[in-house]
C-alpha cells in the first residue's frame, strides 16, 4: 500500500466569514468586531474550553480553525499524537499582543506588567495552545514571513512526513495586526488515497496549498 | 548527505568573535553583571552589549545610525562567518535563517527617533539584514521561544539535505530591552544575582544578548556534522515545563534513534536556572539513562539569550568538540535536583567525540540535535 501526503481537510476565516473544506459556513452574527466574532464563533461551535477566554486573539483565532481542521476531516479515529506534527507561519508575529504588553510598561505611573499577557508575546504560543487542546506532541516550528509562503511550507512538511516521526501536520498561515486578520489551515495526513474518505482529500503539494489558501 | 558545520561567530559582551569568547570563557569571565537602566529603578542582572562597543565595531563597515542595535549585531556576526568562509548569499544556492523571538522590539517600544516602525516586524528586520549582504533568497526566520536557535539549525539541515540549498548561514539574535525585563519580572522568573543552572541555590533567569552565526554546508567545511535534530510539544502548559519532562525526552529519543550514534560525549543542556525548567531536563535525562554524562549550562555566563542560545551554545559545543574541551557549568556547586546530573565543575581536556544540544521553552517546545566528529 503507498501511503501519500494527503491533505484531507482546510479551513479559512477572513473578513468575518469562515469557509471549510471550500464551503461557506453561517455563522449566527459576523457583523461585529473581531473580538466578539472570536466569541460567536467559538459559542456557536460549541466548544466547551474555557481557557479559551484567557488567550490572546491569535491564539484564539488558531484553536478555532484547528478546530474545523480537525473536526471536518476524513481522518480514521486511530493514530499516535506523538507523531502529529504543527507548523504555522504568520506576518506579524505577536504584535498585537506586544502592543498591550507595552501599555503596560510605559506609565510609570499605571505600570501593571501581567504574566497573563506577556506569555502571548511569542507566536509559537498559538501551537502550544493547539497542542495542549488535542494532545499533539510531535514536531513544532513556527515561521515568520512577509506573506504566506506555500512553497516553503510544502517543502518543510513534506521533509518532516518523510521522517517516521511523523504521520500527521496541521500547518498554515494565521496572522492578526490590528483589526487586520487571516487564518488558513489546513490537515496532512499520510494515507492510501485510494480508500474512500468523507472529507476533502487532495495531494499535498505547493500548487494545491495555493488554490486553496487563494 | 551530510551537513556539515563550519565557519562561527558570537557577537557578545565577552567578544565580537567566537575566539575572544572562548578565551573568555576559558578564564572564567562572565557576561552577566548586575546593571540599572534608564526606564526603572530597579537592578537587573543581566548581559548588555555596550552601545559604545557594538557602535565602534559597526561603524568600520557601515553607518550607525541607519540600523537598530540588533541589526548591526546581526550584521556583524553574518559578516564575520562570510568573510571566513567566503560564502556568497547573492548565490541562489545559499539561505540566510534569522532566529529571534523578539526581533526590534526596542522600535516598537519607541527607543529609536528616526526608524520606520516598520521595522518592528520580523520580515522588515530580516529583510533589512539580508539586503545588506544582497541575500538572493528572502531570509528565513524562525520564532519559536527559546528553541528558536537550535530549531532554526535543524531546520538548515532539513533543507540542506533536501536538496534545497548549498549553503546556509544561521543567525540568532535578541536584544535586552525594557519589554523582555518587564515581562520576565512580572513572572517573577529573574534572579537579581547571577543565575546558577542546576545549583540547588538557584533563584531565576540573567536575561542576555547576543547574535550568533554558524554556517551549515553540503561541502566538508568541517570535521564536525549535525547527524539528527528533531522537536517535540510537552502538550502540557503554555508557560511551565512538563513535570515528567516528556517534550524534551521525546525530543531527545527521536534524535538519539536518528543519529546511529553509538555515544554521546556530553550534553549542551538549556539550563536556564529556574526551579521547573532544570528540574524538568534532570527528569528528562534520567529517563533518557543520559544522566551520567558530563553536561554544562552557558546560561551562568551569557544569561538567556533567547533567540540566540540555540545558536550561541551550538557554537560553544562545535568549538568545544574540536578543542576537546569540557567548559565548566558556571555558578553550579551543589546538586539541586531530583535526578542528580554530572554538572561540569572544572573546565578540563577530554577527547571527546559527540555532544548533544538540547533547549526548551514557552509553548511546551523542546528541541534536540546531535554534534559529532565526521
Amino acid at each position: 500500500m503507498i501511503m501519500e501526503a494527503t491533505i484531507v481537510s482546510y479551513c479559512k476565516i477572513k473578513n468575518n466569514t469562515v469557509w471549510v473544506n471550500g464551503e461557506k459556513i453561517n455563522i449566527d452574527n459576523n457583523s461585529v468586531d473581531f473580538s466578539a466574532f472570536l466569541v460567536n464563533l467559538y459559542r456557536q461551535m460549541n466548544l466547551n474550553y474555557p481557557k479559551f477566554f484567557k488567550m490572546d486573539n491569535l491564539c484564539k483565532l488558531g484553536i478555532l480553525a484547528a478546530e474545523m481542521v480537525i473536526q471536518n476531516n476524513s481522518k480514521s479515529e486511530n493514530f499516535e499524537k506523538d507523531k502529529v506534527a504543527i507548523f504555522l507561519a504568520n506576518n506579524s508575529s505577536s504584535i498585537e499582543t506586544d502592543r498591550n504588553h507595552i501599555k503596560t510598561i510605559v506609565n510609570k505611573n499605571d505600570y501593571f506588567p501581567s504574566p497573563a499577557v506577556f506569555v502571548y508575546t511569542l507566536p509559537n504560543i498559538i501551537i502550544g495552545e493547539i497542542a495542549i487542546k488535542h494532545k499533539f506532541t510531535g514536531e513544532n516550528a513556527f515561521f515568520v514571513s512577509e506573506t504566506f509562503d506555500a512553497n516553503f511550507m510544502h517543502t518543510y512538511a513534506s521533509i518532516a512526513l518523510q521522517s517516521r516521526h511523523t504521520t500527521d501536520a496541521v500547518c498554515g498561515w494565521i496572522n492578526v495586526d490590528g483589526n487586520e486578520y487571516e487564518a488558513f489551515m489546513y490537515y496532512i495526513e499520510k494515507k492510501n488515497l485510494n480508500k474512500a474518505g468523507n472529507g476533502l482529500n487532495t495531494h499535498h503539494t505547493a500548487e494545491m496549498i495555493y488554490k486553496l489558501y487563494n | 548527505m551530510i551537513t556539515y558545520l563550519g565557519a562561527n561567530n558570537i557577537i557578545s559582551p565577552l567578544g565580537f568573535t567566537t575566539a575572544q569568547n572562548l578565551e573568555a570563557l576559558a578564564r572564567g569571565e562572565v557576561a552577566v553583571k548586575k546593571q540599572q537602566f534608564h526606564f526603572s529603578e530597579s537592578i537587573f542582572c543581566c548581559s548588555k552589549i555596550e552601545d559604545s562597543t557594538l557602535n565602534s565595531y559597526f561603524s568600520a563597515i557601515s553607518n550607525i545610525t541607519t540600523y537598530t542595535n540588533l541589526e548591526k549585531m546581526c550584521i556583524l556576526s553574518i559578516q564575520d562567518v562570510v568573510q571566513q568562509s567566503g560564502i556568497d548569499l547573492k548565490n541562489k544556492e545559499n539561505l540566510l535563517i534569522i532566529s529571534t523571538t523578539k526581533g526590534n522590539i526596542d522600535v516598537l517600544e519607541g527607543v529609536y527617533k528616526n526608524m520606520d516602525s516598520n521595522r518592528a516586524y520580523l520580515p522588515v528586520f530580516a529583510k533589512t539584514v539580508g539586503n545588506y549582504f544582497g541575500c538572493a533568497i528572502t531570509p528565513l526566520v524562525v520564532s519559536n521561544a527559546c528553541i528558536s536557535g537550535l530549531l532554526a539549525i535543524i531546520a538548515g539541515k532539513r533543507l540542506i539535505e533536501n536538496g534545497n540549498y548549498k549553503n546556509i548561514i544561521v543567525c540568532g539574535a535578541d536584544i535586552v530591552s525594557e519589554f523582555t525585563l518587564s515581562g520576565f519580572k512580572s513572572f517573577n522568573a529573574l534572579s537579581d544575582e547571577p543565575s546558577k543552572p542546576f545549583d540547588k541555590n538557584r533563584t531565576g533567569i540573567n536575561l542576555g544578548e547576543a547574535a550568533s552565526g554558524i554556517l551549515l554546508s553540503s561541502d566538508e567545511i568541517s570535521s564536525i556534522k549535525i547527524s539528527a535534530g528533531n522537536s517535540a510539544n510537552d502538550a502540557n502548559h503554555i508557560s511551565g515545563p512538563s513535570r515528567n519532562g516528556d517534550g524534551l525526552f521525546n525530543a531527545v529519543t527521536k534524535t538519539l534513534e536518528d543519529s546511529k550514534t553509538e555515544t554521546v560525549d556530553f550534553i549542551s543542556a538549556h539550563g536556564t536556572a529556574t526551579e521547573f525548567n532544570d528540574e524538568m531536563e534532570s527528569v528528562a535525562f534520567s529517563r533518557a539513562k543520559l544522566d551520567h554524562l558530563p553536561l554544562n549550562s552557558l546560561k551562568g555566563y551569557y544569561g538567556h539569550t533567547l533567540g540566540a542560545a540555540g545558536v550561541l551554545e551550538s557554537v560553544i559545543a562545535i568549538n568545544s568538540l574540536a578543542s576537546n574541551t569540557l567548559i565548566k557549568s558556571m555558578g553550579f556547586e551543589l546538586q539541586g535536583t531530583s535526578h542528580e546530573l554530572n554538572v561540569i565543575k572544572k573546565t578540563e581536556q577530554k577527547t571527546i567525540n559527540s555532544c548533544l544540544k538540547t533547549a526548551s521553552g514557552f509553548g511546551g517546545c523542546n528541541a534536540a540535535a546531535i554534534f559529532e566528529k565526521v
